[in-house]
């Protein structure tokens, strides 16, 4: 962002580099689904829906310098809805899918009116809070929700049912949606909130409303979790109190933090290394929540800054 | 409300503040939020039950519960937390992870059942209680919260270590310049609201019984009972545990299947007035 950019080669603020980069990545990404196995298709796809909540989660930590521990919450949220309106109320998976994501917006914006007053480990605390109740209701409301057996129902659409289709629909999705949330970082609001970030009280000071930009913030990130959990029921077909979880919010942060906080498409990475961890370790054992507490300790203790972070702090330790 | 609910929700605000009381001292001393709080809490049971059974002897069980926790939490502190100390959101998460971590295990080391710490012989069956014929073991429960309660503000106000928590947790620094070693009141604070945890999965262990996910609901309830009370006040840990106690009680009466919706109303309140809680202070 610092280097100069010539009027010409800028096309929705993307520099010509970028977005040479930019279309390799979604070239080679759109190629997958012809030299993997189906089984790894569908890891890849887990890999985007999953970056989609990290990026989401991002959205806050990196740029308003908030960490949700409730986006599992909002996430899972609408992949509830989206299964019980196509399975139980016998919706369309379109309609199922709008108010899927439409319930994690309101869910979202119900935590955001609470949790905008706050900031540091008391955010956390409450989103944190916020997404256990929500986890809680799931698990205890079974006429609505099955319980602890959650639901099924043949949620994804007739025409992408065979993985690779399903596939290159969640990469179209996730592109529009990536793009839309970098567009959102970088807009004159997404600014406003790094400066929030930065310093509140000053930007208290210059006359921001402080409490609305969070809100709505939130409550945009919130969609964009929406989206990704809406992805998740028709990748699934199925949903159970586990997709809730607090589990899921912890895997979702770790992602980001992976990634490297604040790089947004880091998020990808971040996934992309937690879903390969996760499913090594399930070949070999059932232990995934013990290594995944592990890595957790690990990375908080070792590489706070996220693999790309500390790679880039070797890399030029090295150059030097 | 029945005097028999009424009960019901103090004994459980009882059991929610004696595990509450230990984290919020950690988290207003030490300025840690210890999110395995719940899984000590659920470890410190287990760890109760076995000795109970094995010993035959409740208070064998809760020694041992309080004493096992306790050397959690010095691991926990001195060979983790120690990596990342002065940054908040680091020791967050990392508890977090230690959380995962102890749950996993117990899942290990005692399976998925659920499990009933056996009560002693003498707290068994009932008695009346202004009429209502109520469990003997669930008043124990509650005056054991009273108790600690008592104990507690004994410590805090009337000893020297009290008073240099009290100091630690207005202002760290200003304890250590006046020369004292405020690390070793840290590690004592630490070790000793590790062990309230542990005392509170004992209790707990032989009422709400323990399973794999007790640990997030029992941490559920005190971040909701820290929320409310605000960081660091005894006081404030015994108001919101009564809070959340009874209206949790009075939820499952009315609303059975939405009962966690009936904390969140008077958190949701409570915050929209005051962010830090009835009795947290800014910093």
């Amino acid at each position: 962002m610092t280097q100069p950019v010539s009027k010409t080669s800028v096309l929705a603020g993307m520099t010509g580099r970028a977005l040479v980069i930019a279309g390799l990545v979604v070239i080679v990404a759109a190629c997958l689904p012809m030299v993997l196995s189906s089984y790894q298709v569908g890891l890849v796809t887990e890999v985007l829906i999953f970056g989609v909540l990290a990026m989401s989660i991002d959205i806050l930590a990196g740029f308003a310098g908030r960490t949700s521990l409730g986006h599992g919450a909002i996430f899972g949220v609408s992949t509830y809805v989206v299964v019980y309106a196509t399975g139980q109320a016998g919706l369309s998976p379109w309609a199922g899918f709008a108010l899927g994501v439409l319930a994690a917006t309101a869910v979202a914006s119900v935590f955001a009116l609470l949790a905008v007053r706050t900031s540091g480990v008391y955010f956390l605390l409450l989103t944190l809070a916020l997404g256990m109740i929500v986890w809680g209701v799931c698990l205890r409301w079974t006429q609505v929700t099955g319980g602890e057996n959650g639901m099924r129902a043949d949620v994804r659409p007739a025409a992408l049912m065979s993985h690779s289709a399903f596939y290159w629909a969640v990469l179209a999705g996730a592109i529009v949606v990536s793009f839309a949330m970098w567009r959102f970082v970088r807009s004159p609001f997404g600014l406003t909130l790094r400066g929030i970030r930065d310093s509140e009280s000053r930007m208290r000071s210059l006359g921001y409303n402080v409490p609305l930009h969070l809100f709505i913030g939130f409550t945009v990130s919130g969609i964009f979790a929406g989206i990704a959990g809406g992805l998740y029921a028709m990748f699934n077909n199925f949903v159970s109190p586990s997709t809730v979880a607090l589990a899921q919010s912890v895997e979702g942060v770790l992602m980001m933090i992976a990634g490297g906080v604040g790089t947004l498409f880091g998020a990808f990475v971040g996934a992309a290394a937690i879903i390969v961890l996760e499913n090594i370790v399930s070949s070999y054992t059932e232990r995934w929540l013990m290594v995944l507490g592990i890595t957790f300790v690990l990375i908080m203790i070792f590489a706070p800054e996220g693999i790309i972070g500390k790679l880039r702090a070797i890399t030029s330790r090295k150059v030097r | 409300m029945s005097l028999f609910q009424l009960l019901n929700g103090l004994t459980f605000a009882a059991l929610l503040f004696v595990v509450a009381s230990g984290f919020t001292l950690i988290f207003g001393l030490l300025r840690i939020v210890n999110l395995a709080h719940g899984a000590l809490y659920l470890f410190g049971g287990y760890i109760g039950y076995s000795v109970a059974v094995k010993t035959g002897s409740f208070v064998l069980g809760g020694i041992g519960a309080m004493a096992a926790i306790a050397a959690i939490g010095f691991v926990l502190d001195q060979g983790l937390l120690r990596f990342v100390r002065g940054n908040e959101l680091r020791q967050v998460l990392l508890t977090l992870g230690v959380a995962f971590f102890l749950n996993d295990l117990a899942l290990v080391i005692w399976g998925g059942d659920s499990f009933t710490v056996p009560i002693p012989e003498m707290l068994r069956g009932g008695t009346r209680v202004f009429g209502t014929f109520y469990p003997i073991y669930r008043l124990f429960v509650l005056g054991m919260g009273i108790f600690v309660f008592i104990g507690l503000w004994v410590l805090l106000n009337h000893t020297r270590l009290g008073a240099l928590i009290r100091a630690g947790v207005d202002d760290a620094e200003m304890v250590e310049a006046s020369g004292v070693n405020i690390r070793r009141v840290f590690l004592f604070t630490f070790l000793f609201g590790s062990a309230l945890a542990g005392l509170g999965g004992l209790m707990g262990g032989a009422f709400l019984s323990l399973y794999p996910s007790a640990d997030a609901e029992i941490l559920t309830f005190s971040l909701a009972v820290v929320i409310i009370g605000g960081r660091g006040s005894l006081v404030g840990v015994g108001i919101g545990s009564l809070l959340v106690g009874l209206l949790n009680t009075l939820g499952q009466v009315m609303f059975p299947e939405l009962a966690y919706f009936v904390i969140f109303g008077p958190m949701a309140v409570l915050l929209a007035f005051r962010p830090l809680g009835l009795f947290g202070r800014a910093t």
